[in-house]
């Protein structure tokens, strides 16, 4: 090089805007290949409200049917079971069901539209397992002594009333959510729509 | 020794040697022969440990090699057929049944997937055993993690692929740790998914990962680990430099060419090798349930989780790392701190050049400080693993959390204790008999 030592200032600037430019271009590129990877507009349009008939559930039973890949239980719960209910009001981490893990028509003791009938997403708030049904009493289902039946989630050990309220100190940090639901008669529900047309 | 100072090929006058003598004129041939092959010197005092390196690479090919076979049959659609089965589980049914070969070539691919973790895993007991991450074989060693991490990827992206049970659930739990992270962690397992829920969107893209992306990064990087030993020369069982001594010649007097004594020593590895993977995968390919889990055996249900679920069998020391965290800290929730936990005990092995401060490498000069934490951080490592496989237990839970401690302090502590030892004066020349 002849002018050693000499920097070109104008050239320099030059290769720094090119670069700066390139650079941009390179990261402008890049946004179609991230929002690719986002759900598609199918897939933000599935989720249509599912409608179950329910009048073949008999006290104490407990049906599953699919809503947005996800299962969503209804269980018809007797008497003993809603009796268990107040008496963990201590045992639960969120007995008044205070966290948004339900619409406002939920909201209450036994978080249900009808005393009843219990309308819930089986997933674990915690990693998104389904927990089992640990329905009896006692321990004749391998359940701690005093359990009063409920679910256990077989992952991480989280466990659940009949109103799906996580007991305290576990893993899971809220109760099941309650989706959005709506009675189109008496023994059928219209699942992911409620009163508000949502 | 790095290619490029050899001399190019003079033909004998030969057609063959006209043909080489051409070539070489145009391409490094020569050159990449003799610097990585027939004139790179090796130690002469390899023992045993050092099987493993050119094994993961005879792994990595048979990986490739099966791949590419089972993606002709493989079909990654999660849509039920006809018969009520989602299509990539009765397509993985119909390699075992229907292909001619098909059920050999799977059980090479899935018994080769363990494989390659245990070989693996060996590769790296050998670099803490004689310091082979120590200066001047840093990046050697960088490159190296970022395989490990590269190949818990892909194991990861493929289990899913079955559309089993367990690759369901699995891939459900592992997706929602993701979602632990603050702020954009909802975003991030939504961007993982593909979907609000595991589905056939996100079977496609860990299709696409498993079979694109994450092996041409993983080549790349064994690419750049075997250059970067390359250029230093290989460690040995006694931490010497053997280039530090070099004949007239400029030759290390403790080298030998790699080919041809060790390409021959390592056909003896790779045979005894391959007898061992022959008779797990013709009469144990489900390696007593750890290598493929019982649930796989039924087409994912997304409204029915397994009672049991565990990772496979080379997830599970860090799954129990993960488990073993119960406590939030600075407000934020157990499940965010065990995703750190379970990334940081990963990616620790990265530091492993800079928190070892001993005087010297192999563990033949090391006293018994190193012998005993070595040897206690090993237990730990296969209790953890062994824990990572049950369900979890209060009991189970106290054992990992203690060995998570153990596993940590190992490495934290190391710039302390790693200098503290008794050590013996290494030898000027490697030990051989």
């Amino acid at each position: 090089m002849s002018n050693q030592g000499k920097m070109d200032c104008g050239r320099r600037r030059l290769v720094v805007a090119t670069a700066a430019v390139g650079g941009a271009g390179a990261v402008a590129a890049l946004v179609p290949f991230v929002s690719s990877l986002l759900p598609s507009e199918r897939a933000k349009a599935a989720g249509a409200p599912v409608e179950v008939d329910i009048s073949k559930l008999e006290p104490g039973q407990m049906m599953t049917v699919e809503w947005r890949g996800k299962p969503v239980w209804i269980i018809n719960r007797t008497k003993e079971m809603m009796d268990t209910l107040p008496k963990l009001a201590d045992a639960v981490a969120d007995p008044k069901s205070e966290k948004n893990q339900q619409p406002a028509y939920a909201q209450n003791d036994t978080r249900s539209i009808k005393p009843e009938i219990m309308v819930v997403v089986g997933i674990c708030t915690h990693l998104g397992c389904s927990p089992s049904q640990k329905f009896k009493a006692g321990t004749e289902e391998g359940m701690p002594d005093g359990w009063l039946g409920g679910f256990l989630c077989p992952c991480h050990g989280s466990t659940f009333d009949f109103a799906g309220r996580v007991y305290k100190s576990k893993p899971a940090p809220t109760n099941l959510e309650v989706p959005p639901h709506v009675y189109l008669a008496d023994t059928r529900i219209m699942i992911g729509e409620d009163k508000k047309g949502a | 020794m790095a290619a490029g100072n050899f001399e190019k090929y003079k033909s004998d006058g030969s057609l063959a040697g006209n043909a080489l003598e051409w070539v070489d004129a145009r391409f490094p041939a020569t050159s990449m022969w003799k610097g990585h092959l027939s004139e790179y010197y090796a130690p002469k005092n390899f023992n045993f440990w050092y099987f493993f390196g050119s094994l993961a690479l005879l792994v990595l090919v048979i990986q490739i090699v099966t791949g590419i076979f089972l993606v002709m049959h493989y079909k990654p659609d999660a849509a039920l057929n006809a018969n009520g089965v989602p299509i990539a589980f009765a397509s993985v049914e119909y390699i075992m049944r229907d292909v001619s070969g098909g059920w050999l070539i799977r059980y090479m691919h899935s018994t080769g997937a363990s494989a390659f973790f245990i070989v693996v895993y060996m590769h790296m007991f050998r670099g803490l055993l004689y310091g082979s991450y120590r200066k001047p074989r840093e990046l050697t060693w960088l490159f190296g993690v970022g395989i490990f991490l590269c190949l818990m990827g892909e194991a990861f992206f493929g289990y899913l692929l079955p559309w089993g049970q367990m690759s369901y659930w699995g891939a459900q739990v592992i997706v929602n740790l993701f979602s632990a992270i603050p702020v954009i962690g909802g975003d991030l397992s939504l961007i993982i998914r593909g979907d609000f829920v595991v589905g056939d969107a996100t079977l496609n893209r860990f299709f696409s990962f498993h079979v694109i992306a994450f092996p041409l990064v993983l080549i790349g990087l064994v690419a750049a680990h075997v250059l970067a030993l390359h250029e230093t020369g290989s460690n040995n069982p006694d931490g010497v430099e053997i280039k530090a001594n070099k004949d007239e010649n400029g030759i290390p007097r403790d080298g030998i060419p790699f080919h041809p004594y060790y390409t021959v020593k390592d056909i003896v590895g790779v045979v005894v090798f391959l007898m061992v993977f022959s008779a797990v995968m013709f009469w144990a390919p489900e390696g007593g349930g750890y290598f493929l889990e019982t649930p796989n055996f039924y087409p994912a249900d997304p409204l029915k989780t397994p009672p049991h679920i565990a990772p496979v069998w080379y997830f599970t020391p860090f799954y129990s790392i993960l488990r073993a965290v119960t406590y939030p800290l600075f407000g934020l929730d157990a499940k965010f701190w065990g995703v750190v936990a379970m990334g940081a005990s990963v990616v620790i092995f990265a530091f492993l050049p800079w928190l070892d401060r001993s005087p010297v490498k192999s563990i033949r000069y090391r006293g018994p400080i190193y012998k005993t934490l070595l040897t206690i951080f090993v237990i730990c490592f296969f209790v953890l693993g062994y824990l990572g496989t049950l369900s979890p237990s209060p009991m189970g839970e106290l054992v990992s959390q203690v060995c998570s401690v153990f596993y940590f302090g190992f490495f934290l502590a190391m710039p302390w204790w790693s200098r503290m030892d008794k050590f013996k004066p290494v030898p000027d020349r490697v030990t051989f008999k």
